[in-house]
């Protein structure tokens, strides 16, 4: 396991609320220990607190759940809220910011990662959801110094410009080739229509398919 | 994002004793429509549900003869099963034709029937919206409804169901399974979704407290798989929602049209099957002029409104060209 400076990470405690037991009695436990310590001590604020359901909505926020994942071949244990995307733990728990956030909806795929092999918009999926995969990122494709060749082709042809949504554009095609999905232009173009390229570098990326699809051939 | 409670649910009655539970409770499958949903405001769980560990990804052929879908199944796993491609292909080209790969690769066929409209006014929560707000009125009705409905709106909502997969399930029959607190139930695919009426938040007749198990594809359907096609207009060549779409399957004998299946999606609250078209088709030579015939009893009833007039024009045409692409 992996240890970042500065970011909470340890070993699961508990198993994720399963079927709502764990989480349930959890959370009314809270409700009606809060209360009767509210009711007992009575300063009125509190009771006021206990009456709006304020300690309930402090631990939805605070409610944090661990998750581990193998990211670029490195396990790593993480406790995340559920509301944290897997693009979001990559970029800010991780420090992996080589997967970008584009429009943060699934529109562009400059989040694009694999998800056992499989790639996927990291933007959308929750991290929580993602217990015990596997994850390839963008610096998880070179081995050492030695770049993938789908790296050394889009740096040959020059399939990008600004870059922003190379790692996506990178992530996607790789696995277009494994997907076999490169008989003709037409098809590489159809299935790259995940990866929106702003500045129009989409002639050389499908040169750049093209290239590592033939060399394999 | 609001912040919400997460179970991970592994067991179908488990998972429906969340949402009996709680009332704000929504499941998680994909999670390509219901994050953006979240994200946008536009829905607010208390909880999500995650079924994702549910055994309901399986495809395989029933005693029957039928094939059976989990509802799990990602729609890239159904698109490319060689069971699929070969007595249904005009589902593979449905949902390769929707969405980009890395949604499908996500995003399952429970989760597809169950995607929301794309109507602008749903999503921006500024808007009025009774689909989103019930009784807040609706915005496109006067408003920029160049996406909207042909057949079967209401004054209350004129938005049109988003899903491709959707189109090929009604016009191949398929079955819905649904499990519930009551037990389970099956329905036809095109009493799944419903029209808006007066009630346009209830996109379909599942109950809140219900799950999507299974959709099975009946195997008399195979029977169009030598004639089919899926054609999709929309504004760009790939990866945006259907202005109209067709999906049309014929079963022939020689130039003769034994049978013929035809339905629309984006032209109305649901998949839009074509009774009256099919009817007409069966016994017919397959001709332009036969397909010029059933294209305009396809729009008898159509209603168009201020910005999507030029989906009267579309339709019949795409019925057209779809006809002809899939009899060749």
């Amino acid at each position: 396991m992996s240890t970042i400076p500065g970011k909470e990470q340890e070993k699961p405690k508990k198993q994720p609320a399963n079927d709502g037991v764990l989480g349930g009695s959890r959370r009314d436990f809270l409700k009606q220990s809060s209360l009767l310590s509210a009711i007992a001590l009575t300063p009125a604020p509190i009771i006021k607190a206990a009456e709006n359901q304020w300690d309930e909505k402090f631990a939805d926020v605070a409610e944090k759940i661990p998750v581990t994942l193998e990211v670029n071949g490195v396990s790593h244990t993480v406790k995340v809220e559920p509301r944290v995307t897997l693009l979001d733990l990559l970029r800010e728990e991780l420090n992996l910011t080589g997967s970008k956030k584009g429009c943060d909806r699934g529109q562009c795929g400059a989040c694009t990662v694999h998800v056992n092999g499989v790639r996927i918009n990291s933007c959308l999926s929750l991290a929580v959801t993602n217990e015990g995969k596997k994850i390839t990122t963008i610096e998880g494709l070179a081995t050492g110094d030695q770049l993938h060749p789908m790296q050394e082709a889009f740096i040959k042809h020059d399939g990008f410009q600004c870059g922003y949504c190379t790692s996506g554009q990178i992530m996607s095609a790789v696995a277009l080739v494994k997907e076999g999905r490169t008989q003709s232009r037409e098809q590489i173009s159809e299935f790259m229509s995940g990866n929106i390229c702003r500045c129009g570098a989409y002639s050389n990326i499908v040169k750049a398919i093209q290239e590592v699809k033939n060399s394999q051939s | 994002m609001n912040p919400f409670q997460y179970t991970r649910s592994s067991a179908a009655t488990a998972a429906i004793q969340s949402l009996v539970r709680e009332p704000q409770a929504h499941l998680l499958a994909g999670g390509t429509n219901l994050i953006d949903l979240i994200k946008m405001g536009v829905v607010l769980p208390d909880r999500l549900v995650d079924i994702n560990p549910l055994p309901l990804k399986t495809i395989e052929k029933t005693a029957n003869g039928s094939l059976r879908i989990g509802a799990l199944a990602t729609n890239s796993e159904v698109a490319d099963h060689p069971l699929v491609l070969q007595d249904y292909p005009l589902l593979s080209l449905a949902i390769n034709a929707g969405a980009s790969p890395q949604l499908r690769n996500m995003a399952t066929v429970g989760g597809n029937m169950m995607q929301r409209t794309r109507c602008n006014y749903f999503f921006d929560t500024a808007m009025p919206c009774n689909k989103r707000t019930p009784g807040s009125g609706c915005g496109a009705l006067e408003g920029y409804n160049r996406m909207h409905a042909l057949f079967g709106a209401s004054d209350h909502c004129i938005a049109v169901n988003p899903s491709d997969m959707n189109v090929a399930m009604v016009a191949l029959d398929a079955v819905v399974h649904i499990k519930g607190p009551k037990g389970e139930r099956m329905i036809p695919f095109g009493e799944f979704h419903r029209l808006p009426g007066d009630r346009p938040e209830k996109d379909n007749t599942l109950e809140r407290t219900e799950l999507i198990t299974a959709v099975e594809l009946p195997a008399k359907a195979a029977a169009f798989k030598d004639h089919v096609h899926y054609l999709k207009v929309r504004d760009r060549t790939s990866y945006a929602f259907a202005l109209v779409s067709v999906a049309a399957a014929l079963s022939m004998d020689g130039s003769m049209i034994s049978e013929a299946r035809l339905a629309m999606g984006g032209v109305a609250h649901k998949p839009w099957r074509l009774p009256v078209a099919e009817a007409f088709l069966k016994g017919k030579p397959a001709s332009e002029t036969t397909f010029k015939q059933a294209a305009e009893l396809a729009m008898q009833g159509a209603k168009a409104y201020q910005y999507n007039k030029f989906k009267l024009t579309l339709a019949p045409n795409a019925i057209l060209q779809a006809l002809k692409t899939a009899s060749a």
